[in-house]
């Protein structure tokens, strides 16, 4: 068994209002150290070992509907685990 | 003419894109369940707005998977004329049968308000009936209608004249060079954000939309219908 963590944000290149509005609060709370902040999203998947490539698997999955890749990025970790 | 609605979980203008083809342009229109294999029966299909799938993951994200779409990607190959309106654009974005993808709007509010548009190409089959350069007022309802593309892509829609409706004025959401609506090179495929078929009538504020689905009607005619 795999637990997959998927990290999908916004391209660098694309405006991401909400983050923006985000900075602008955390200014306001006086963290002006604050330069960017960019939201994205998070998914965790549970994948079952098959003879299938479990880094192809996923990059398959995120190409295909976890990411638009117009306008976002994608990263993912894959760590096997133990089932009990 | 036969129109198919298509209709997926979460639609909610699916009924007043009905209303127009049927009360308004009076042509034949039908309810399509998004599971269907087929849409050879009809002439033009219609993707409403609503939120399909709760807009779960990305607007249009989910429903470009349904099964209908495979049968939509048929007709626009066949060059059946394709309206997708708001969440319905979204769907097409998603799907790849129109360039770019929707960020959220720059305000981050839900706008739903009427708008100006400018017909910026009225040679396709979806605008016809309107003047180039003709300023229309049509309402707006979206979180995201923000348009986005890349530079490569936005050249292209501007060499090849796929910019229909910017909006004129204020731009409501913040998209690329103010645009509305795009169609595909072909031209068949149409996906836009502001809502015609809330505009088909004076009593519902203004019958500014009416056009468009006009425009459709003529160009099957002049296709189809032999005069005699």
């Amino acid at each position: 068994m795999y637990k997959v963590k998927v990290y999908v944000t916004l391209r660098e290149n694309v405006l991401d209002p909400q983050g923006n509005a985000v900075k602008g609060a955390l200014h306001s709370l006086s963290y002006h150290e604050v330069q960017d902040v960019r939201i994205g999203k998070f998914m965790e998947l549970t994948v079952e070992k098959s003879d299938r490539d479990i880094d192809a698997l996923v990059k398959d999955m995120c190409e295909k509907l976890l990411a638009n890749t117009v306008i976002e990025d994608y990263r993912y970790e894959i760590e096997e685990v133990v089932v009990q | 003419m036969k129109f198919a609605v298509i209709v997926f979980p979460g639609s909610n203008c699916d009924v007043d894109m009905y209303h127009a083809i049927a009360d308004e342009l009076r042509e034949d229109v039908e309810y399509v369940w998004h599971d269907v294999e087929s849409l050879d029966e009809f002439d033009a299909i219609l993707l409403p707005g609503g939120f399909s799938y709760g807009d779960y993951l990305r607007s249009g994200a989910i429903a470009r998977f349904s099964n209908v779409m495979k049968a939509i990607k048929k007709a626009a190959d066949e060059g059946k004329p394709i309206l997708g309106v708001c969440n319905g654009f979204q769907i097409l974005l998603e799907a790849g049968l129109l360039p770019g993808a929707m960020r959220r709007n720059h305000t981050l509010t839900f706008i739903c308000r009427p708008v100006k548009l400018r017909v910026e190409n009225n040679e396709t089959m979806f605008t016809s009936q309107y003047e180039r350069g003709e300023i229309i007022t049509i309402p707006i309802a979206h979180g995201e209608g923000n348009y986005y593309c890349d530079e490569h892509t936005l050249q292209q829609l501007i060499a090849n004249n796929q910019i229909v409706f910017r909006y004129e004025g204020e731009n409501p959401n913040g998209s690329l060079q103010n645009i509305a609506g795009i169609v595909n090179e072909k031209g068949n495929v149409l996906g836009m954000m502001p809502h015609p078929e809330r505009a088909v009538h004076d009593l519902l504020g203004g019958a500014d939309g009416l056009k468009m689905f006009q425009s459709i009607v003529t160009y099957w005619r002049d296709a189809h219908v032999v005069t005699t």
